[in-house]
């Protein structure tokens, strides 16, 4: 059977993880390959690395770094940030980036939803969707939650699907850094109109947080920073309390 | 030397690294000639059937793969091509062995398929020469990572293992000197690459 899998996120700016880390044992706690490497070893199902250096030009480094984690884990890995046209996506995928996770762009111009799944296959097509509830529904946000646009996020993933998405990684903004839980309303809500896997992400505080979003909130993975990076729970604890309580996790 | 048969498929560069990873000696090529006197041939893929097919066509690779006595090993995409016909985009494949590549039903589950699922391995695979010296001593509840729309069915007389997702499935098939794993030994851990470095040495 199918396990749900559990994905550590890194923020990486100028080629170093920049949030949350308190590894002890590390040379170096910065270094998104060496990071990398523990949680994979830790038993990580996939990887997410969220770029966000602030400038294009700084954002050339990128290649390296994925090209230096590709030589090191053997799992699958996604990059996300500032991508934005079909050769940013080429190049990251021959790097050795499994997937890509499209943002901000996608919301710009939908189109490139469909050019690159036509292009490079669905499966490596992650669209991030940053939502934040707004009267009784819930608005789609862009540039790293600073933008608020008009689109409605249950519409906004349901086009992206149609558009030939291969999967939801879906960050409710209410709930992020508050380590309060998911927004399980909302990944039900959209777990209840998609046919592709959503990945949870925002809000994750504890392992019994991660049991109701794969549970309740019916979630294929959980993405989950803080709660790994600062070590208060093992990727192996998270997935033995998931597994005690009858969750599928590869173990 | 391993060829690994470079004809712009996805996941080549992670199946290179994998190999570099277990010093493998091993290279890319798209050379008929090439991959015609490998020692072994692995033949990778992401992406729809149709387009690799007309690759491997266009680049004068089909005969050349159909006649291999060399120990071969399709992946993902790569096991679905040793099939002779593919449901996505009705594509005539390579026709080494029998049956049609199916498409899982969106209705019973997601699809694509997209993560870590078991195979439950056949003691035909275990006692296979070839495969056997590849899977047998596999821990059953080991898992791999997939991803993928189109499948296997598990009635074919190649199936050496077989996965549940909606349905069961081959997910490992073996055929003489051809070996086909639908799930990525690249990115499955420690056990793809103790599957992959099996096959280095066999």
């Amino acid at each position: 059977m199918l396990a749900k899998r559990i994905i550590p996120c890194l923020d990486v700016a100028d080629g170093r993880v920049v949030k949350g880390v308190n590894f002890v044992d590390l040379k170096d706690a910065g270094d998104p390959v060496e990071l990398g490497e523990r949680y994979y070893l830790e038993g990580a199902d996939e990887l997410v690395f969220l770029d966000i250096t602030a400038t294009v030009e700084k954002r050339k480094t990128v290649i390296d770094w994925v090209r230096r984690v590709a030589d090191t884990i053997f799992i699958p890995f996604t990059v996300g940030g500032g991508i934005s046209s079909l050769e940013a996506i080429s190049n990251l995928l021959r790097a050795g980036a499994d997937k890509v996770s499209l943002n901000s762009a996608a919301v710009r111009n939908p189109q490139l939803i469909r050019e690159a799944a036509a292009a490079f296959g669905s499966q490596c097509i992650v669209i991030a969707v940053d939502a934040k509830r707004s009267g009784n529904q819930w608005k789609v946000f862009t540039g790293g939650g600073r933008f608020e646009t008009e689109r409605d996020a249950l519409e906004w993933i349901e086009e992206a699907e149609n558009l030939g998405a291969g999967e939801i990684l879906l960050t409710s903004m209410d709930r992020d850094g508050t380590q309060v839980g998911y927004d399980l309303v909302l990944l039900k809500e959209v777990a209840d109109r998609t046919r592709i896997p959503v990945i949870a992400s925002g809000g994750a505080g504890s392992p019994e947080h991660l049991l109701s979003a794969l549970r309740e909130g019916e979630a294929d993975a959980v993405l989950a920073a803080s709660i790994f990076h600062y070590e208060r729970y093992s990727i192996a604890e998270v997935k033995e309390f998931l597994s005690k309580e009858g969750v599928v996790v590869r173990q | 030397m391993i060829v690994v048969v470079d004809y712009r498929a996805g996941n080549l560069y992670n199946v290179g690294n994998a190999l570099k990873h277990l010093k493998a000696d091993f290279s890319f090529s798209g050379d008929p000639g090439v991959v015609a006197k490998a020692d072994k041939v692995i033949l990778p893929g992401v992406g729809s059937a149709r387009a690799a097919m007309t690759s491997l066509a266009t680049q004068g690779l089909c005969d050349v793969i159909r006649g291999l006595k060399v120990p071969f090993l399709g992946i993902c995409l790569g096991l679905q091509l040793l099939f002779e016909r593919s449901e996505e985009d009705d594509t005539e494949c390579l026709g080494i062995l029998p049956g049609t590549i199916r498409r899982f039903d969106s209705e019973l589950t997601k699809v694509p398929q997209i993560g870590w699922n078991q195979v439950a391995w056949r003691k035909e695979g275990l006692l296979d020469p070839f495969a056997g010296q590849i899977v047998s001593g596999i821990p059953e509840a080991s898992y791999f990572y997939f991803v993928h729309s189109y499948y296997a069915p598990s009635n074919n007389g190649s199936t050496i293992g077989t996965t549940v997702y909606g349905e069961e499935y081959s997910s490992a098939v073996v055929s003489g000197n051809f070996l086909g794993l639908q799930f990525h030994p690249e990115r499955s851990g420690e056990v793809g690459l103790e599957l992959l470095r099996r096959f280095v040495v066999c």
